[in-house]
């Protein structure tokens, strides 16, 4: 049994101590957050001790491992100072507001060997996995354009702010449903080295925008585009797909479906000429507890397992977070050029 | 409970296997009269059990039933609390006390009313029953025998180890509506003990329950020994498994297992929901 704690109680860090709390092999001895009213429901309702200063929580509690889920301003003191603690870390997307605050975190896990993961949990559903396999194995022959999508509605009419709509606390559309996207590229697809053009658009809200749309190439010279907006209403929750064109073909690819379009049939991977689909009933990540879908309790689940049993660290490492915060940098730059 | 209940997935762009399909899904039931015209198709066929969400849209539902009382004798709603996704959304933009400010009726915050006193005094059970209660209140004057929680929040209380909140969610619900407390999970097994464990016995539970283990988590064979060995009233859902499993084998399946006492389904037409009970009626 190793034991966790988690920092901030928003929607991700409730739904993280939900999971890590089911976890068998983990002890989830404490939590901590500012909110009394949060706080107070944990010491009615659970036996979890709980902290409102997470350097005290850290300091005093033996921990195997912290799970860092406030407002993205915050991640960088409190990775830095858990890594100081020789504490593996998860931390919620995106990683920090800088990425000189990032390569210092990347440059400190490294040297210390730590367990470091980021929230981008679309790599824990098995249609995206299987389209990173299909690619790898270039069924659809040489490619010539991607696109990486996503649509909500987060922000659907004009109101008040919170940190979410203030872009120096990591707030607005980029941070928040951008960068889900961008990783997904970079992961699966290839890591993005040009921003060609990029709109922030703001369409509902004040200082901080609601839709990004981007131009890029990346390091092996595909070109694609980033289209993501959550101010889009005709989706009933985030939805976010991947669509790769080559000379062979084309991949539409969701959360739900895999479909394959192909000039040519590929007989090695049992794939047909024209079209087929594939359906994550057949790719789910089996997982023993299951809140909100399957990737949340994977992600931890290999967290978990990268601490226990030493296993090689794949994905979603802060390695790979910083490149998405560089790959956010380069849209901000390239927007203010407009 | 009725064998066969109809559920409300197809009507909100729900739909497991495909975004796209959720769509067009939402295009054809726009209307609220295209939901209406499903549902008294259904009720043409002898289902008189609806299992929807607290979606805005039911209220209108629910309108309609109310005005046109004649067409709705004997039938039932089994409300399913919260529509989660409302909340969602709104705790992405607006955190956990700006959405209880959005949600929670008249002024939370407000220290004469109600609700202003169960927030300042962290009543936390007081609270809940006023979020029970303003999501209830569509539903008046039509029959809600079960009225169930989300499974997004079953879920988390469950992972949270917060097991007391069930037992005054039960008490609550028995009390107040005189209705059978109903718990939609994820996660079978672990709720059924936990429910146990604080005193709720033989209680509702909604789960997917399917031939090929979607959504089963812990894996098909621990929910198979509930099924044969607990007490409990079990709901099956997700039975065809969003759509990988043919009608047929898919309710074929439950049948091995009679402490099964209903199905719920989703279905846009009649020929769907004749199938779907006759397939019922045969097998189980």
């Amino acid at each position: 049994m190793i034991n966790g704690a988690i920092i901030g109680l928003g929607k991700m860090g409730l739904s993280h101590a939900s999971i890590v709390s089911a976890h068998p092999d983990v002890n989830l001895t404490c939590v901590c957050d500012t909110s009394s009213l949060v706080l107070d429901a944990f010491k009615k309702f659970s036996k979890l001790k709980v902290y409102t200063d997470y350097q005290k929580m850290i300091e005093e509690e033996p921990l195997d491992f912290v799970v860092i889920a406030t407002p993205t301003r915050f991640h960088y003191a409190m990775v830095k100072f858990a890594l100081d603690h020789g504490l593996h870390v998860f931390c919620e997307k995106p990683f920090t507001l800088t990425t000189a605050q990032g390569e210092e975190l990347v440059e400190s896990v490294n040297q210390k060997k730590l367990v470091n993961q980021v929230g981008f949990h679309n790599h824990f559903i098995g249609t995206f996995r299987e389209l990173k396999r299909l690619l790898d194995k270039r069924v659809l022959g040489e490619l010539f354009h991607f696109s990486g999508e996503a649509y909500g509605p987060v922000v659907t009419k004009e109101k008040g702010s919170t940190w979410r709509s203030n872009p120096e606390e990591g707030g607005g559309c980029l941070f928040d449903y951008a960068s889900h996207v961008i990783n997904l590229v970079q992961e699966t697809i290839g890591r993005p080295e040009k921003v060609l053009g990029a709109v922030l658009k703001s369409i509902y809200s004040n200082g901080v925008e609601d839709a990004v749309y981007s131009l890029m190439r990346l390091t092996s010279g595909l070109t694609g585009t980033l289209l993501v907006n959550w101010s889009d209403e005709t989706y009933r929750k985030m939805s976010t797909s991947i669509t790769v064109q080559g000379k062979n073909g084309k991949i539409i690819c969701d959360a739900t479906e895999v479909k394959i379009y192909l000039k040519e049939a590929v007989p090695s991977e049992n794939l047909e000429k024209g079209w087929t689909i594939k359906y994550i009933t057949d790719f789910a990540i089996p997982v023993n507890f299951y809140l909100r879908g399957e990737e949340y309790s994977a992600q931890i689940d290999y967290f978990v397992n990268c601490i226990i049993n030493k296993a090689p660290l794949e994905y979603n490492t802060f390695e790979q977070a910083l490149y998405t915060d560089k790959v956010i940098e380069m849209i901000q730059e390239k927007n203010k050029l407009n | 409970m009725e064998k066969a209940i109809l559920g409300d997935n197809q009507f909100f762009a729900v739909n497991h296997l495909s975004d796209e399909k959720s769509r067009a899904q939402a295009i054809r039931f726009k209307d609220d009269s295209a939901i209406i015209s499903v549902i008294d198709q259904s009720i043409d066929l002898g289902i008189k059990t609806f299992m929807c969400t607290t979606h805005d849209r039911i209220a209108n539902i629910c309108d309609h039933i109310r005005k046109n009382p004649s067409g709705y004798q004997d039938f039932k709603i089994y409300p399913c609390m919260p529509y989660a996704h409302k909340y969602a959304n709104a705790v992405t933009e607006l955190g956990i006390m700006g959405t209880i400010k959005q949600y929670v009726p008249g002024n939370i915050f407000g220290t004469f009313a109600k609700g202003g006193l169960a927030f300042l005094s962290k009543d936390f059970i007081k609270m809940m029953e006023i979020l029970i209660d303003a999501e209830m209140k569509m539903f008046k004057g039509i029959p809600t025998p079960v009225i169930f929680i989300q499974n997004v929040l079953v879920d988390m209380i469950l992972g949270l180890k917060m097991y007391d909140v069930f037992a005054e969610y039960d008490r609550y619900i028995r009390k107040k509506y005189e209705a059978e407390p109903g718990y939609i999970t994820m996660n079978l097994p672990a709720l059924l003990d936990a429910l146990n464990s604080v005193g709720v016995v033989n209680p509702v539970i909604c789960s997917s329950i399917n031939k090929i283990g979607f959504r089963m988590s812990g894996g098909k064979e621990i929910y198979e020994k509930c099924l044969r060995e607990k007490e409990f009233q079990p709901i099956a859902m997700q039975v065809l498994a969003a759509g990988a499993l043919k009608p047929k084998e898919a309710i074929e399946y439950l049948g091995q297992f009679p402490k099964i006492e209903s199905v719920l389904f989703g279905a846009s037409t009649k020929s769907h929901i004749r199938e779907t009970k006759e397939l019922i009626e045969q097998y189980m």
